[in-house]
């Protein structure tokens, strides 16, 4: 059945996210060759249309209003809302990220929908679209279709492939004017504790410590590691716990749960609350001086060492790899 | 102030999944209040004993749920409500929960709702968000400050490590993000206070609602476990070499760098 199904391409920082290079791939499944409609809300946002059409979209529709310049639930749903009107699509998709996770269940609820969150793959099988999800921090996964309404997704950054980049497509852009009105928050500061470096829930390396590290300070080689490989610092609960760095850091149950490519644990040892946010990432990697941590156990790769020992000369290797290649 | 708590009972963080006949085996399973309804619970205990007014905790659930409705009442709660849905209801999703909550609370003139940001079993984060949709009134997600004046709550949001400090009025629906306090643990008098606090016992049918007004909008046809991982490898020798090798194996065999 072909639908018209809408995706949100999100901007952040002066670009669009990988994740929503993604949903258009995911939204690509959904329409089941009908037509995958770009929507970018802000108030500059028509730049970016080309490059959506680019990785899939076959058309973009903007909303700009300088009402739009932050994200806001009220402002963002007048602004979606004000599209699916005009359009009555039979699919949206979002990237499961702080604003997916804060517009979507809005959005369904106002079109009487149901939501099927976080999907980390989608696939066509005998006329049914079915999502898989995970459920219980990834201990469990669940296999859901939509039996009622629109079929509405918020897609897991890092795990449906985005598709190949095309330069050669070309499609219409066009606007919707939306009277932006009646925002009921105001945002009076935003405090960026998460600007420096990589993403965490994007990543697709992972350097975490646990209470090994031992301090703040612990975090440095760990850092070191992280900027030669282009990615982020995670921690488990206990080093947060232990005030070694902050709770935006956390992957666990509670906390980020997080699928990189490559996961380099330090000093974990392995807590089934910690394995629940990371034992889904591709090639895991274990530093630790007990071996018989439970981390061992779900690790590709294991050191049995001292973290401040192994993980400086680890980096000092990877500097090498990286000149060679 | 009015205030109510939406709360779920979940599995404790440190159980392990099991499967039988396709569902979560919950045999001899330990049940706690999910950890982020936890937070909402003590931050709704604290705006009251600073402003004044009620809690009352609200529940979709079984029979067995009335236990963590109690541990809630315990922790200092005025009020509980569970919304018994064992015999009306097969199968529901998030659009089923939002919706009898909703109906629940949409005469209750509540000043302030507050709810987890997800649930740690069903993680769909859908909840909140939709009951604030339905009533008409303001949300804001995953929060981690909550100050409130009168008729305005400045409110400290969560947005994957960056903060969002805003402004709004009430009436207000939270949800709660790691951080924003301390749940406290019941004491004996506590406990003790607690069974003597009101917990009411509601139906579908108390709500004016039937099967189909809250029926499911999408459908689970499997759960499933993950593959177990094999144990890997264990790198041996001189730690230098050790590390040599490891970075020979991710680039070579494991192809991630």
């Amino acid at each position: 059945m072909a639908r018209k199904v809408l995706v949100l391409g999100e901007v952040r920082d002066g670009s669009l996210r990988n994740v929503s290079f993604e949903a258009v791939a995911a939204a690509k499944i959904v329409s089941e060759g009908g037509e995958v409609v770009g929507v970018l809300i802000g108030d500059s946002v028509s730049s970016f249309a080309q490059e959506l059409i680019q990785y899939g979209a076959d058309r973009v529709i903007t909303v700009e209003d300088e009402k739009l310049k932050q994200y806001t639930s009220d402002g963002f749903a007048q602004a979606f809302l004000a599209v699916t009107d005009q359009e009555s699509p039979e699919g949206i998709i979002f990237g499961h990220t702080a604003l997916g996770k804060d517009l979507s269940p809005r959005l369904a609820s106002k079109l009487n929908s149901g939501l099927i969150s976080d999907a980390t793959s989608l696939e066509e099988t005998g006329g049914n679209l079915v999502f898989t999800r995970p459920i219980f921090s990834g201990k469990a996964f669940e296999k859901k279709v939509v039996t009622d309404g629109l079929i509405i997704a918020t897609v897991r950054p890092n795990n449906i492939t985005a598709l190949e980049k095309d330069e050669s497509r070309s499609g219409d852009v066009s606007s919707v004017s939306v009277e932006i009105k009646d925002l009921r928050t105001i945002i009076k500061e935003v405090v960026r504790k998460a600007s420096e470096g990589v993403d965490l829930s994007e990543a697709k390396v992972i350097v975490a410590g646990g209470r090994g590290v031992k301090s703040e300070d612990g975090f440095n080689p760990l850092k070191e590691l992280a900027d030669v490989l282009g990615g982020a610092v995670g921690a488990s609960r206990g080093a947060c716990d232990a005030d070694y760095c902050d709770y935006s850091l956390q992957i666990g149950q509670t906390g980020k749960v997080v699928t990189p490519d490559l996961y380099i644990a330090c000093g974990i040892s392995g807590a089934i609350q910690h394995l629940a946010g990371m034992s889904n990432s591709k090639v895991i990697v274990a530093i630790n001086k007990d071996p018989e941590a439970n981390i061992f156990k779900v690790a590709d790769y294991g050191i049995v060492g001292d973290l401040f020992e192994v993980v400086p000369m680890l980096t000092e290797e990877f500097k090498k790899l990286k000149v060679h290649s | 102030m009015n205030i109510f708590v939406l709360m779920k009972r979940t599995f404790d963080t440190e159980e392990k999944i099991t499967i039988s006949n396709g569902k979560i085996n919950e045999d001899g399973a330990e049940f706690i209040i999910n950890p982020y309804d936890e937070y909402a619970i003590e931050e709704a205990i604290q705006v009251r004993d600073a402003n004044g007014g009620e809690v009352t905790v609200v529940s979709v659930g079984n029979e067995e749920t009335e236990k963590q409705l109690r541990t809630a009442l315990a922790m200092g709660a005025d009020k509980a409500v569970l919304i018994n849905t064992e015999d009306d209801i097969e199968y529901g999703d998030q659009y089923t929960t939002a919706k009898i909550l909703a109906e629940y609370l949409k005469d209750k003139e509540a000043d302030l709702i507050l709810g987890g940001n997800v649930a740690i079993d069903g993680g769909s984060g859908q909840v909140g968000p939709r009951v604030a949709e339905l009533l008409g009134i303001t949300y804001i997600t995953t929060i981690t400050k909550l100050e409130i004046d009168g008729n305005t709550a400045t409110v400290t949001r969560d947005v994957e490590g960056d903060s969002e400090v805003i402004e709004t009025s009430l009436p207000l629906l939270v949800t709660a993000q790691q951080g924003l306090n301390e749940p406290r643990y019941p004491s004996l008098p506590g406990i003790m206070k607690a069974k003597k606090k009101p917990l009411d016992e509601l139906e579908l049918d108390d709500l004016d609602l039937e099967e189909d007004d809250v029926e499911a909008k999408t459908k689970t046809l499997e759960i499933y476990l993950p593959p177990k991982k094999e144990a890997g490898k264990v790198l041996e020798g001189e730690v230098e070499d050790q590390v040599k090798e490891l970075v020979k194996l991710l680039h070579s065999e494991a192809k991630v760098v």
